[in-house]
């Protein structure tokens, strides 16, 4: 049970690469946060950074009340979970689970018992006699989270667990993931590039590029409501439709196509106009023309790809749209069919500065 | 039915050809240590069994020959085995710590202190046998176990090996550890040691080989009979034989051979399973 703060937290390595940019955080007890960002963006180092696995440059950590910028990391009481597992190869399922725990010195009993509970947790107390290279990928992380849980940390530090396992296995264990933090009601931090599982896990979902945070908050505002250009691209699969577009005083252009409805944006300025793919619709009253490509089907809704006409991308090319239909609804490759969007729903961005203006 | 193509044939007939060209010394040397140092000296090498198989074999090993008439090859041969045993464990424990601290201390100059010591591959110990010689001299150590062991358990090879296997094991498994509360120490012992195990057992073998067959250094070191190792002690025979006026004891120098062979033989043959595994796997 613990909370977690960072205040302006700074991390400058020795070559000059400035990895994390002043993050400051709450995190509540008991809380899931998931950091989320391309590769490269200081997401790994921050959890690191919290792990102590790395040193802080600047600013301060506190694990509630203590400031842990220097106590080493098995006495900042914090577990964590690797993407390649990182179990001890030679030591059974067993040994991997009380290692810690003998190294803190409690008894043996006290550690056989805590080992028997944390694997019944886990369905892996059949295995506890096995060695690493004898279980699947599955169970391999099942022990490493067990691993974590056995010395009942005050936060539990997620370094994209998941990432090594197959789709169907990556999906079933995020589910437990989730299950078996809200039961045991500890503080997670949970590293992912990957945005549905970032949606999914998360209670609140930081969006980290360039090293710093660009939004925080519950994953349904982050996709309703994103603050940057950035977090409108990075949340949402698929992607969001992006026009590259200009505000004439009275109706928005992209390319030859114009777009209206729209009031009190900038004139003259770069502007870039933000669609999701489940917010057009198939319209014969529709303005937006769109030349199908191709269409994927996915059970229960149909993902249309094709080119709007007229209307141009960020780079100026032609602009590639994507579209979600309900399974029902199948247009034909190569066919021209019309569309009609929502207002209320469409984003526009500042393409200088990335801020959202509508 | 067996088909035997030509391939197979003319394969086995080259290994079994070279297999015949290998064994063949031993084999000689073998059957002429069960004969009698008259049948040697007049009919020369033998390549059947002789009588005296017992009977050389136990004088060689528990009756005291040499120069002062002191030393026997059971001797000799605990002195080898010590040899081989410091020898082979020295470098690798040595190695394996100076492995560590290389891939695991980011201490200033830990790359340049690697080429140092792996340069000293350019230096075998028979180019700098005279200062070796000097220094154990100064210490006080000629002619004694410490002496003969000590300067020769650095081992770059071993350091070079065991660098190339830490770089290899995953940086998290390193900070797992330090999670789980290890100490840098207890992360060797625990961890990284017991990963390398197979790795250690191959470099143990072929060390305790080498040492084993340490033949310029231990020559120059020992000069009491005490201190005799077998390979010293053939050596030595042979010199017995030069110089008496008695008939030659060439028995006595095959059935020494023998035993020289012998543990070396027996280390590996034991353990080749470990060996190849050691060589080739690697298990994380």
């Amino acid at each position: 049970m613990a909370e977690v703060k960072l205040t302006n937290v700074n991390k400058v390595y020795p070559n000059g690469a400035h990895a994390v940019r002043g993050v400051n955080m709450e995190i509540a007890d008991g809380e899931f946060i998931v950091f989320v960002g391309p590769s490269g963006c200081g997401k790994s180092t921050l959890l690191r950074m919290v792990a102590g696995l790395e040193t802080v440059t600047e600013g301060d950590l506190h694990i509630d009340e203590n400031r842990i910028n220097d106590v080493s990391p098995a006495e900042r009481n914090v577990a964590m979970v690797f993407q390649n597992y990182a179990l001890y190869p030679h030591m059974t399922v067993r040994g991997n689970m009380s290692y810690g725990l003998k190294n803190r010195g409690d008894s043996k009993e006290e550690i056989e018992q805590k080992v028997i509970e944390a694997a019944k947790t886990l369905h892996i107390e059949d295995f506890l006699d096995r060695q690493p290279n004898q279980l699947s990928g599955g169970q391999r992380q099942r022990v490493a989270m067990g691993r974590a849980i056995v010395r009942n940390p005050k936060v539990f530090l997620f370094d994209e667990p998941l990432s090594n396992l197959d789709a169907k296995l990556r999906v079933q264990m995020r589910i437990e993931i989730k299950k078996l933090q809200r039961k045991m009601g500890v503080t997670s931090i949970y590293v992912t590039h990957d945005q549905t599982e970032a949606m999914t896990l998360a209670d609140r979902l930081a969006v980290i590029n360039n090293g710093q945070i660009e939004q925080m908050g519950k994953p349904i505002e982050l996709y309703k409501d994103p603050k940057t250009l950035f977090v409108a691209s990075f949340i949402g699969s698929p992607q969001i439709n992006l026009m590259s577009a200009q505000y004439d005083g009275k109706i928005l252009k992209s390319g030859t196509l114009e777009i209206d409805g729209f009031e009190n944006l900038p004139v003259a300025e770069e502007l870039v106009l933000g669609l999701r793919p489940e917010h057009l619709r198939i319209d014969t009253k529709g303005k937006l023309a769109m030349n199908i490509d191709l269409v994927e089907q996915h059970g229960a809704d149909n993902l249309v790809y094709g080119t709007l006409e007229g209307a141009k991308n960020e780079d100026g090319e032609d602009l590639e749209l994507c579209l979600r239909l309900n399974q029902d609804q199948e247009p034909s490759i190569g066919e021209t069919i019309t569309l009609s969007y929502d207002h209320t729903n469409a984003l526009v961005f500042s393409k200088e500065t990335g801020k959202r203006l509508i | 039915m067996l088909k035997l193509s030509w391939h197979t044939i003319s394969g086995h007939l080259i290994l079994i050809l070279g297999a015949i060209f290998m064994t063949a010394p031993v084999w000689v040397a073998f059957m002429s240590s069960t004969h009698s140092a008259e049948t040697l000296f007049r009919e020369g090498l033998q390549a059947w069994p002789g009588g005296h198989f017992f009977e050389n074999y136990n004088e060689v090993l528990f009756v005291e020959g040499g120069v002062m008439k002191r030393v026997t090859a059971s001797m000799m041969l605990w002195n080898s085995l010590l040899l081989g045993l410091g020898f082979a464990i020295g470098k690798v424990v040595i190695s394996t710590l100076a492995a560590y601290a290389i891939v695991y201390f980011r201490f200033r100059l830990a790359a340049p202190l690697f080429w140092v010591i792996f340069m000293t591959l350019l230096l075998p110990l028979e180019v700098r046998i005279i200062p070796s010689y000097e220094v154990v001299a100064g210490m006080g150590l000629l002619d004694t176990h410490t002496g003969l062991i000590l300067p020769l358990i650095a081992s770059a090879t071993g350091t070079f090996y065991f660098r190339q296997f830490y770089k290899s094991v995953p940086e998290e498994l390193l900070e797992a550890a330090r999670l789980d509360g290890a100490n840098a120490w207890q992360f060797f012992i625990d961890i990284l040691v017991p990963i390398s195990k197979t790795m250690i057992a191959a470099i143990l073998i072929i060390m305790f080989v080498v040492g084993w067959n340490q033949y310029l250094w231990p020559l120059i070191m020992t000069t009491n009979e005490d201190n005799y190792t077998l390979v010293i002690g053939i050596k030595q025979i042979y010199q017995v034989l030069s110089e008496g006026g008695e008939l030659p004891q060439f028995q006595k120098a095959y059935a020494l051979t023998i035993l020289a062979t012998l543990p070396p033989v027996i280390v590996v043959l034991v353990f080749q399973s470990w060996f190849v595994k050691g060589l080739v796997e690697s298990e994380k």
